[in-house]
């Protein structure tokens, strides 16, 4: 099965790179909305079982450019305008080769009103935002994105260059005002690796090296953890938002190589 | 529910969707493009020195109609031998330009350029297997094809077909700090930049006309594409001035142009992508938002803006945002 998917990733990716190629078709592009529509009941099964998803226009909504400029770095945000209900979400991109991109679950520190992640694309595919409620619901939002080979484009670099530094972290902090949730930026060194890069003259496979946890928080309050996979871009860069009381904020990553780092950073103060 | 399935990572439904695209992707096969004759009308090659033959590329993306014959090819004809500045986007593109040096001379072609990894480059260089020349790239090129060779050659067959596109070609003379070839009566001079327009681009000075050949360090009219290192590729800029020649003939645009004021053009693109997407990182404007403002008031400078300058702001946002 592995096998047939990356050859399959490879054959029919057709525009990422800055070489000038247009795509003159693009895999997926010719599905009908009810294969996507039958694909995405598939795919919440097996991630949801049988429980009821209902579709919302109001706790959670996904923006994504109609067509990826990189389809290795595709921006997502997720908007949740209620975020006192929010416990967790979990972001799908359909026709990836893994589809289940990303699941944040929020802690007590987090203000989940807005959270921003790269991802890969390999399809034109239809991407799913879930969200768990407090109450246990879950809720679904949609959007089509038009991008072509984002898990199997090769990297601009080689893999010893790719995972320099791997590990390093850094934080930046929007502007703090009293009382109201900042929003923060935390940026990762790491490959993160698709399994789906192929070095062309040993035919081997770059192996999947990706962070696959990713853990947040304020003194010991959590403000997420992130359970993640291929789908999400190289050196990730993860935008959220968290209620402050002073204490710095530790970050614990791992991957699934057994990669471990933490790092700590501490927040201004706010400014009156 | 297993505890298997809760977790990112899970695959479902793709047998089914194997065997969907599996049809999809006989569509994808084009048919391979412009005959001789369309080919004649289209292209010419102008003397743009004594010996020195260039055809100018199509402002415009590869199609299953043009051949990838996008960038700027040709060749220089020596005393020993003629040396290929750059073969061509396709096998297609690299035959015809085979043919036009066999209407103007029966010297033998000894030196192919590779002057970068990217298709538009490099796909020409099969129709000169037969003259076994030496093949001269960067370096680092190898390990650039190693990693995207067969990418793009999956993709150029997707739009030209088999035939047409032609094998993935690795060089034979690998130049890490600067080389020279000498014709006979000419020499040429080579040198490997560091990281730019790409990883492994490769610059060439020609005595007998005294032109630079940039390649893709020098994009003129078209909108520079970036791939390589937006701080590197200013720093390159810096060095091609200080080289000595006057007149260069781009990767991409005229076939040959004064060298300053190309430079010039050249540097206000990158100077405002680097500078507004720096702005856009110090000001936490996400990537998003930045693809649609930084560097808007080049757009009409530049061919192909649209297609081009969203993808540059997010390679550039890459490389900065570390800084």
């Amino acid at each position: 099965m592995r096998s047939a998917l990356l050859a399959l990733g490879l054959t029919l990716s057709a525009a990422t790179l800055a070489g000038p190629l247009s795509p003159a078709h693009a895999a997926g592009a010719s599905d009908t909305d009810q294969e996507r529509t039958a694909r995405w009941q598939e795919i919440a099964k097996s991630i949801f079982g049988d429980r009821q998803i209902e579709k919302t226009d109001t706790l959670v909504k996904i923006d994504a450019p109609a067509r990826a400029l990189d389809a290795a770095l595709v921006p997502i945000t997720l908007t949740m305008p209620e975020p006192g209900r929010i416990k967790a979400v979990s972001l799908v991109i359909d026709d990836n080769p893994a589809p289940y991109a990303a699941k944040f679950e929020f802690g007590p520190a987090a203000d989940p009103s807005e959270l921003k992640l790269r991802v890969r694309v390999n399809n034109y595919t239809d991407m799913h935002a879930v969200v768990e409620t407090a109450d246990g619901k879950l809720y679904e939002a949609k959007q089509f994105v038009k991008a072509s080979g984002g898990c199997s484009a090769p990297m601009g670099m080689s893999d010893e260059e790719a995972m320099r530094g791997m590990g390093d972290m850094r934080m930046k902090f929007a502007e703090a005002q009293p009382g109201k949730p900042v929003e923060a930026t935390l940026m990762i060194r790491h490959p993160n690796f698709s399994g789906m890069q192929m070095n062309q003259v040993t035919r081997d496979y770059t192996p999947a090296r990706y962070i696959d946890k990713l853990t947040v928080s304020e003194g010991d309050r959590k403000i997420f953890t992130m359970t993640g996979d291929i789908s999400i871009s190289s050196n990730p860069v993860i935008n959220f938002g968290f209620k402050p009381d002073g204490k710095p904020l530790q970050v614990a990553a791992s991957d699934n190589q057994g990669g471990r780092w933490t790092h700590s950073f501490t927040p201004p103060s706010p400014t009156n | 529910m297993t505890a298997r399935a809760v977790r990112p990572g899970t695959s479902t439904g793709l047998s089914r969707r194997h065997a969907l695209f599996g049809g999809l992707c006989l569509c994808c096969l084009g048919t391979a493009s412009l005959s001789a004759g369309a080919y004649a009308e289209a292209f010419t090659l102008d003397e743009v020195g004594p010996g020195v033959f260039v055809r100018k590329g199509l402002i415009a993306d590869a199609t299953p109609e043009n051949a990838d014959a996008i960038a700027n090819i040709g060749f220089i004809v020596g005393r020993s031998g003629v040396l290929v500045t750059e073969s061509g986007g396709s096998l297609a593109d690299g035959r015809w330009l085979r043919a036009e040096i066999a209407k103007r001379t029966d010297k033998p072609v000894t030196h192919v350029v590779l002057s970068h990894v990217h298709p538009d480059h490099v796909f020409g260089a099969g129709a000169f297997a037969g003259d076994e020349p030496v093949f001269i790239g960067h370096a680092k090129l190898k390990k650039a094809l190693d990693a995207r060779g067969a990418f793009y050659r999956q993709r150029l067959i997707d739009l030209l077909g088999e035939a047409a596109t032609g094998p993935v070609v690795y060089p034979t003379l690998a130049v890490a700090d600067t080389a020279q070839v000498d014709l006979g009566d000419r020499t040429l001079t080579f040198t490997a930049h560091g990281p730019a327009h790409t990883t492994c681009d490769l610059s060439m000075i020609d005595s007998g006309s005294g032109l630079l050949f940039p390649a893709d360090l020098l994009f003129v009219d078209r909108i520079p594409s970036l791939d390589g290192s937006l701080k590197g590729w200013l720093t390159e800029v810096e060095r091609l001035k200080g080289m000595g020649p006057s007149r260069a003939v781009p990767g991409h645009g005229p076939t040959a142009v004064d060298l300053a004021p190309a430079l010039a053009a050249l540097t206000g693109y990158l100077t405002a992508l680097r500078d507004g997407t720096r702005a856009a990182i110090t000001r936490d404007v996400p990537i998003d938002k930045a693809v649609a403002s930084v560097a808007a008031d080049q757009r009409s400078k530049w061919a192909l803006f649209d297609t081009y300058n969203g993808r540059n702001v997010t390679v550039a946002y890459q490389e900065l945002e570390w800084d």
